[in-house]
């Protein structure tokens, strides 16, 4: 009997197979384009995937972006060939400067102003009144304190952390490789080694209390998106603000062969007055070494010469001091 | 009863007693033909090894077999000493050189400020499958890469099917190839940077080391997991460990963050702290 079932899901796996496939053959419209499914029928989204660009999460105030939702193409390509080439301008007297063109990745600007797509003005929402006083009691607090005190003043970053979810990306390695089984979908970011796995089965979540720098993924299928909510957020974390009340959907759609529309909404009412939805269109990679291994905690030398320099900065600052009495 | 009903019922249970017979007959052809330990499987027959899995022995605290002894923190007693185990290495014995033996010796002396654990670094390969924490086997079929990621400070490698490319670049995790032998995923795994160690019994690595895993399902719930090693740098001949790896049964089993690189901070840069410290620092 068990023979006859395996039997039988083959066929069925088989024919599966086939029908997508005579759909998405090449000269197919991107209307009537559908992805490739797994062996157990999901919509296959596998791969390597890269989503650098230069546009900005919020639409700038002044500037050349500045007051216009769209752009064209080539004014596109152009603002991201400049902003590449302004990262090569030397820093200002004082100034250590910071990673250079070289150490950029290659993007693609969106013919979009901001990633984020609402509001319509392209910003992120006000914060509630609750919210503004939190971080200004923060901001307060920490102006009490020198910028390297301790680990803790550095931030999640650079103390390699984690990135936690990383849906904006970065200056660079904004890759993720995704990985697929019968009931699972994993996002795996480059940055910092984090497996994002995403239970499709309806499980309960996570208790209560019970909090992850990642949140704790849940994810169900829509069609061809593959939509997944996060909550279960670290109450450390601070996504623009937002604390463990951070409740995030995102929404990943192949839309060609080379081609994931990435979408993501942050909801959190004790935070932002009302939620905001985001862009980031993610591009097919193939050369198969795209995602590195990013041992960021085991060469941290930063950490290690941060705080060795502010504790020089003090003792230097206290000798001046007292060799002035 | 009329004898006509007779004959019916005496049909009726004709038939019941054949419908029973071809029952149990087609169930014990079923029995004999797929017993009940196969393996989960593929459509296509590719072994299904997905699932969250977790060894159960003392190799992380010591590959070679070891008795029972006093833990490095005296105010944690019997909570935190080290517990006896077999040991996992064939002819429990590493072929060391001279050389490489007497570095051992001495990291097993220093291991508290020696063992990458402590500090949270990405275990490598072997050590990131036994450590005593979950690890979760992400399949797709039979050449789509494969990940794997451990609950250990999210340490997690890709498995490359079928490909004879190279890396890049040395790593932490190694480099890891995989393919498909019959019903054993066979990964060879080069390009280590050579910083990890096999245990917290000071047995390190060198960049020269080169693993070959062997992954196969011998019942639907647990993996034999054979590791071949090697290293003309360190070894004297090639070398092995067996262990089994059982499946986290669990209804709804998934990993739970442990990004312990927080828990290793103070260790690392407490000395660098500015004094005199504020209480909520």
């Amino acid at each position: 009997m068990r023979n006859t079932f395996i039997l039988a899901s083959s066929a069925l796996a088989t024919v599966i197979l086939i029908v997508p496939s005579c759909a998405g053959s090449p000269g197919t419209s991107e209307k009537n384009w559908t992805p490739s499914r797994t062996s157990w029928g999901d919509p296959d989204i596998q791969g390597q995937w890269n989503s650098q660009t230069s546009t900005p999460l919020e639409r700038p105030l002044t500037g050349e972006l500045a007051g216009r939702e769209t752009i064209s193409e080539e004014e596109a390509e152009e603002f991201e060939n400049s902003n590449r080439a302004s990262f090569d301008a030397a820093p200002t007297a004082g100034d250590p400067g910071t990673y250079n063109a070289f150490w950029r990745d290659e993007g693609k600007a969106l013919t979009r102003t901001s990633l984020i797509v609402d509001p319509p003005d392209g910003r992120i929402p006000p914060y509630t009144k609750d919210a503004e006083a939190r971080l200004a009691a923060e901001r307060e607090e920490r102006r009490q304190r020198g910028p390297a005190d301790t680990y803790k003043d550095l931030s999640l970053w650079t103390r390699c952390l984690s990135r936690g979810w990383n849906g904006i990306g970065s200056w660079y390695s904004s890759n993720y490789q995704i990985f697929q089984s019968p009931g699972y979908v994993v996002v795996f970011q480059e940055l910092i080694h984090e497996p994002r796995i995403i239970p499709l089965d309806g499980r309960p979540r996570l208790p209560q209390g019970v909090g992850q720098w990642l949140g704790d993924s849940r994810g169900h299928w829509e069609g061809n998106t593959l939509v997944v909510e996060t909550t279960n957020f670290d109450p450390r974390t601070n996504f623009r603000g937002s604390r463990e009340t951070l409740h995030l959907t995102e929404r990943y759609t192949p839309v060609d062969a080379t081609t994931l529309d990435y979408q993501f909404t942050v909801t959190d009412s004790k935070t932002f007055t009302r939620p905001w939805t985001a862009v980031r269109p993610m591009r097919r990679q193939t050369d198969g070494i795209s995602v590195f291994e990013y041992a960021c905690h085991e060469g941290n030398y930063a950490m290690h010469n941060i705080l060795a320099g502010a504790r020089a900065e003090e003792k230097a600052a206290a000798a001046l001091t007292s060799s002035r009495r | 009863m009329t004898i006509r009903s007779r004959h019916k019922v005496a049909m009726l249970a004709g038939l019941l007693a054949a419908a029973i017979a071809a029952l149990i007959i087609a169930t014990t052809l079923t029995r004999a033909q797929t017993p009940s330990n196969a393996i989960p499987r593929f459509a296509d027959g590719t072994p299904n090894l997905n699932g969250i899995w977790q060894v159960n022995n003392t190799a992380n605290w010591h590959i070679l077999a070891h008795q029972a002894r006093q833990g490095p923190v005296t105010a944690l007693g019997a909570a935190f000493s080290v517990p006896g185990g077999l040991g996992v290495v064939e002819g429990n014995e590493i072929p060391y050189t001279p050389e490489a033996q007497a570095r051992q010796k001495e990291n097993a002396e220093r291991w508290l400020t020696a063992d990458p654990e402590i500090k949270c670094y990405l275990p490598g390969v072997p050590r990131a499958t036994y450590m005593p924490y979950p690890f979760q086997i992400v399949q797709s079929g039979t050449s789509n890469d494969m990940l794997v990621a451990y609950e250990f400070a999210s340490a997690s490698r890709i498995i490359r099917m079928n490909t004879t490319a190279e890396s890049p670049i040395d790593t932490w995790m190694g480099w890891s190839r995989g393919q498909w032998e019959g019903d054993t995923l066979v990964v060879d795994v080069t390009s280590f940077d050579g910083q990890s160690w096999f245990d917290r019994a000071g047995n390190f690595q060198s960049d020269r080391l080169h693993v070959v895993e062997r992954y196969t399902l011998v019942t639907p719930d647990a993996i034999r997991y054979d590791v071949t090693i090697e290293d003309p740098e360190l070894y004297t001949r090639p070398w092995k460990m067996s262990m089994p790896i059982y499946r986290r049964l669990e209804k709804d089993a998934q990993l739970v963050e442990y990004k312990c690189v927080e828990f290793a901070e103070e260790l690392m840069y407490g000395h660098l702290v500015k004094q005199p410290r504020l209480p909520s620092r």
